[in-house]
């Protein structure tokens, strides 16, 4: 059983993640495109729904029989797009192909905008027991200026429903540190989200990507993120966060207790999970593949009876090794020190960082105690030469 | 045969080369097809800066108006004050000098110092304004400055233009009518001036040298007299300027002279060539040139020192002036610690290493030498801010003076004084050249000249005033060393020796710009200036608070670990100075900015 028993930042769970398995499917379309994101999205496609999701059944009876799913996440783009139906199709496809686990997590990323009853029943109906909202922030000005284009009061009036409608968790996405927004906005923001007593709180510093439009505007001179004040944010966030009872288990995640997202714990445990979708990865047998990322070039070779791989990657031990540290330093459980954690202690990169206070072990784990920091730790992991095991 | 050995001196611009290459022409040493603009100015640099580095010399045939065949030799020099020296080599071998000043600006700095070497060394001078061709020329006023210098009559001035050819002529009948002839010794035991000397890959060192007594053949048994070196005269000849092969050069010629040596350093320039067996009075010697500027120099790629090391050989090889010994250096790694002639010097040499050698060197700040006089009563030489000793074992410190020369237009005197001034100059005396003109004796640090003092009297004058020195004395000084502290560790190549009064201002001024610098860490580093133990000045690089991906989910895995695998490659380029890792840019800009600012 899959049921994320237990604090999220278990070190138990976040290690038995690891033999749990997963699917994602990835969502394309959206009503227009964010400014700051640089997933495969297509705006203005609408008319391609139909033949996307038929490519996605095709795609999916491609993909050699596996272990039943304990995780599916339906993400974007914007899922919410497509219809009950349509998204009903592709979990059928999943369930009759490879199988179910038991009392398995099947997620959805959906927005504010398009969240209605019917469409909330709908999903219940076709299994989806776990939603993840695209809220973003509660200032309608920072909401403008991320591009996006729900209000504030359809972003609480999405939760709730989602909440009466039975979803089994509920998860906010914001986003902090747009130029513009001021501390008391956004604590204003994520005590908003709080009050609406989510089961789960997803919290990204504003990131300008390259290739985006954001990235564009800053280099014309437009402000970019000031880390400085993200850190600020993201440490008044968590003070709130902890108050309300919400365990944060990752860089950018929190969770009430038996609420970790299943999907998000195998991924981080370095275990495997399908891709299915324009631009999805997805990591199997040992194997990171991805898919090619544009929705043309997807469909065409999906329906020409071709799987739409674009490349795959197979790790070195010693690679692989570094893979699970950088990953798994991302979470609150940390990891297993082993081979890596404990040829990084050993190194002057780790012991810099254990004195800075950054890396620390406590018992059997190695574990990253200010997660701000954690991409030095990352670095360093990356620059070690493995010792003789 | 009718000999004539002389130079053209001149301050830089003032047309020299120019002036030579019509020498060259109208004596048919080299016709009109071959030339190439400037001909004696061989090197690619010399030809972008103007300036000429190497002596050169080389032999015009002239049939003198009253019908007479002379040989004249045209003994080049360099035209810049760091290479005053060579100057002085090559005025040894001469008997006379064309005193070249340009007809818009008038008597030079660099005109008068040369001028005073020229006369010193006592040589018959002509003078001689350049340029009458040019809209702003003031042949007269140029002349009359110019005749007040060396004490002459204006009307004896000669007026060329080196570019249209004018004067020409005039100037070449002067040259036979006024410089002396040598004196003929022939039957003396051969005395022989090494006045330059450079490096032939295929033939080994190739001396230019003047023939002062008796005569050298090809195949003569030779003695270096100071360096006691013997060997055969494999080859003489004259440059025409095409090095052409004779069986003998005469007395009061000037040629060269190939033996088969093949280390620069065996040959002396300044150096007397005798027969072998044959007892001689040496000509009157010279001193070795004296390395002024001191400065590290280190490649900026580590793996680089080694091909650092075979570029400094080869340029050694012409350049006997240059000097350098290993240096290491905690934050740069191994090096070499060079001594130059003077700043443009430095620069040159610089540019040489990185263009000819392909090599990105990095440049600690310029340095002169001190003497520390130690509480145990022995002296020392210090040339680079290592090797002072502590506090405690210094009786005092003295440093380098210049007597430095400033020539300017009179409106600019109040100006130049407060710069003067402000670099801790002491006047000796100032006087009017001119109405307009005035020239400027100054005593100044040597240590206050090495920073861009020449820049900022350009800019200060319009670049109108020009400047001559000489070292003078050392004097007793308030000086101090500066260290740069990184999280309380010293960066060596950022320790300087400064006047107490600049210590403050270095201090800031590194500790900031390193600021700005040094990325963020972990933790809050302290960059702070100390003299001994005393702070002087202080700043903080605040410890970075965000440096984390802020989403990674599935699909992000393998571009996450990318991302990060390249940010770690300049991770291992960063050097560690005390816990702080430091870009080896951040080295770079430091020092290049101090050059600048």
């Amino acid at each position: 059983m899959t049921v994320p028993v237990g604090s999220p930042d278990s070190p138990f769970l976040a290690d038995a993640a690891a033999g749990w398995s997963a699917a994602y499917v990835h969502i394309p379309f959206c009503a227009r495109l964010c400014p700051y994101c640089d997933f495969a999205v297509v705006a203005g496609r609408q008319d391609q729904t139909d033949r996307y999701v038929s490519a996605l059944q095709s795609e999916i009876a491609m993909e050699p029989s596996w272990r039943p799913l304990d995780a599916v996440y339906v993400g974007g783009g914007t899922p919410s797009r497509l219809t009950v139906e349509q998204l009903g199709y592709i979990l059928e496809e999943m369930r009759s192909r490879f199988g179910f686990g038991d009392r398995p997590e099947v997620s959805l990323e959906a927005n504010p905008e398009d969240w209605t009853s019917s469409l909330a029943d709908g999903l219940r109906r076709s299994g989806f027991n776990r939603v993840s909202l695209g809220v973003q922030s509660f200032d309608p000005q920072v909401l403008r200026s991320l591009g996006r284009m729900h209000t504030p009061e359809q972003a609480e009036t999405a939760v709730l429903n989602a909440r009466r409608t039975g979803f089994r968790s509920v998860n906010l996405d914001l986003i902090f540190g747009t130029p513009g927004e001021s501390a008391a906005s956004w604590r204003a923001t994520v005590d908003r989200a709080l009050n609406l007593e989510p089961d789960h709180l997803s919290l990204y510093a504003l990131t300008v990507e390259r290739g985006t439009d954001l990235s564009r505007a800053v280099a014309a001179g437009a402000p970019a993120p000031d880390p400085d004040r993200q850190a600020d944010a993201y440490e008044a966030a968590k003070e709130l966060c902890r108050a309300a009872g919400l365990v944060q288990y990752e860089v950018s995640n929190w969770a009430r207790p038996d609420h970790g997202c299943v999907y998000n714990l195998i991924i981080w445990a370095q275990g495997e999970y399908l891709a299915f979708g324009a631009g999805a990865h997805g990591h199997r047998d040992g194997v990171r593949r991805r898919n090619v990322r544009r929705l043309d070039a997807y469909l065409e070779k999906v329906e020409g009876g071709h799987r739409p791989e674009q490349g795959a990657e197979t790790l070195e031990e010693w690679a692989r090794e570094q893979e699970r540290l950088i990953i798994g330093l991302r979470r609150a459980a940390g990891v297993v020190p082993g081979w890596g954690g404990e040829t990084l202690l050993l190194s002057s990169w780790g012991r810099r960082l254990e004195r800075a206070g950054v890396l620390a072990r406590k018992g059997d784990r190695l574990t990253v105690l200010q997660p701000l920091l954690g991409d030095e730790a990352a670095r360093a992991v990356l620059a070690l030469q493995p010792r003789e095991r | 045969m009718n000999i004539r050995n002389f130079s053209i001196i001149a301050h830089i611009d003032h047309g020299k080369s120019t002036l030579a290459d019509r020498l060259l022409e109208r004596t048919g040493a080299i016709s009109e097809r071959e030339m190439r603009e400037q001909v004696l100015d061989t090197m690619d640099l010399e030809r972008e800066r103007g300036i000429t580095i190497k002596a050169q010399s080389v032999r015009l045939d002239y049939r003198a108006g009253d019908g007479r065949h002379c040989v004249l030799n045209l003994i080049d020099t360099p035209g810049h004050v760091d290479f005053s020296y060579e100057v002085s080599r090559s005025l040894a071998a001469c008997e006379g000098a064309v005193l070249l000043v340009d007809a818009a600006q008038g008597v030079q700095a660099q005109t008068l110092a040369n001028a005073f070497l020229a006369i010193e060394a006592g040589l018959e001078i002509i003078p001689v304004v350049n340029k009458i061709d040019l809209p702003a020329a003031q042949p007269e006023r140029a002349a009359a400055e110019l005749a007040a210098v060396i004490g002459v009559d204006p009307d004896d001035v000669v007026r060329v233009s080196a570019k249209t050819g004018g004067g020409i002529d005039e100037l070449l009948e002067r040259i036979v009518r006024d410089v002396p002839a040598p004196r003929h010794r022939p039957d003396q035991p051969l005395r022989a001036l090494v006045f330059d000397s450079y490096y032939d890959a295929y033939r080994g060192v190739v001396c230019y040298v003047r023939v002062v007594d008796g005569s050298l053949d090809e195949g003569d048994s030779v003695l270096f007299s100071a360096t006691r070196e013997k060997h055969q005269a494999t080859e003489v000849g004259v440059l025409t300027p095409r090095a052409v092969r004779v069986p003998t050069l005469g007395t009061g010629e000037v040629g060269y002279l190939i033996t088969g040596v093949k280390e620069i350093d065996r040959i002396r320039v300044g150096d007397t060539v005798a027969h072998a067996g044959v007892s001689i009075e040496p000509l009157p010697g010279y001193r070795d040139p004296k390395p002024m500027v001191y400065s590290g120099l280190f490649p900026a790629d580590g793996d680089d020192f080694e091909r650092l090391r075979e570029a400094l050989e080869k340029l050694r090889l012409n350049d006997s002036a240059l000097v350098y010994e290993p240096e290491t250096s905690r934050a740069l790694g191994f090096g070499f610690r060079c001594g130059f002639l003077g700043l443009l010097h430095m620069e040159i040499i610089r540019e040489r290493l990185e263009r000819e050698y392909d090599l990105e060197l990095v440049a600690t700040a310029p340095s002169v030498a001190y003497r520390v006089t130690l509480t145990d009563g022995s002296v020392k030489e210090i040339r680079s801010p290592q090797d002072l000793p502590g506090s405690d074992r210094i009786d005092h410190m003295e440093e380098p003076f210049l007597r430095a020369m400033i020539i300017a237009p009179s409106e600019y005197v109040g100006t130049i004084m407060e710069l003067v001034q402000a670099r801790r100059g002491v006047m000796e005396h100032m006087q009017y050249l001119s109405p307009e003109r005035v020239e400027l004796i100054y005593h100044l640090p040597l240590a206050e000249v090495v920073f861009d003092f020449f820049d900022n009297l350009k800019s200060r004058t319009r670049g109108y005033a020009s400047l001559d020195y000489e070292p003078h004395d050392y004097r007793v000084s308030d000086l101090v060393r500066v260290d740069i502290l990184l999280n309380g560790q010293p960066v060596d190549a950022f320790s300087t020796v400064i006047h107490q009064e600049k210590a403050y201002q270095y201090g800031k001024r590194m500790v900031e710009r390193l600021r700005r610098l040094i990325p963020r860490q972990l933790f809050d580093v302290p960059i702070q200036a100390a003299i001994g133990s005393r702070i002087i000045s202080r700043e903080t690089v605040k410890a970075t608070r965000k440096d984390v991906i802020a989403k990674c989910y599935g699909g992000d895995v393998s571009r996450k670990r990318k991302l990060l695998e390249r940010q770690k490659e300049g991770k291992k380029r960063m050097k560690m100075v005390g816990q702080v890792e430091v870009p080896q840019e951040a080295f770079i800009s430091a020092l290049q900015a101090d050059a600048g600012d």
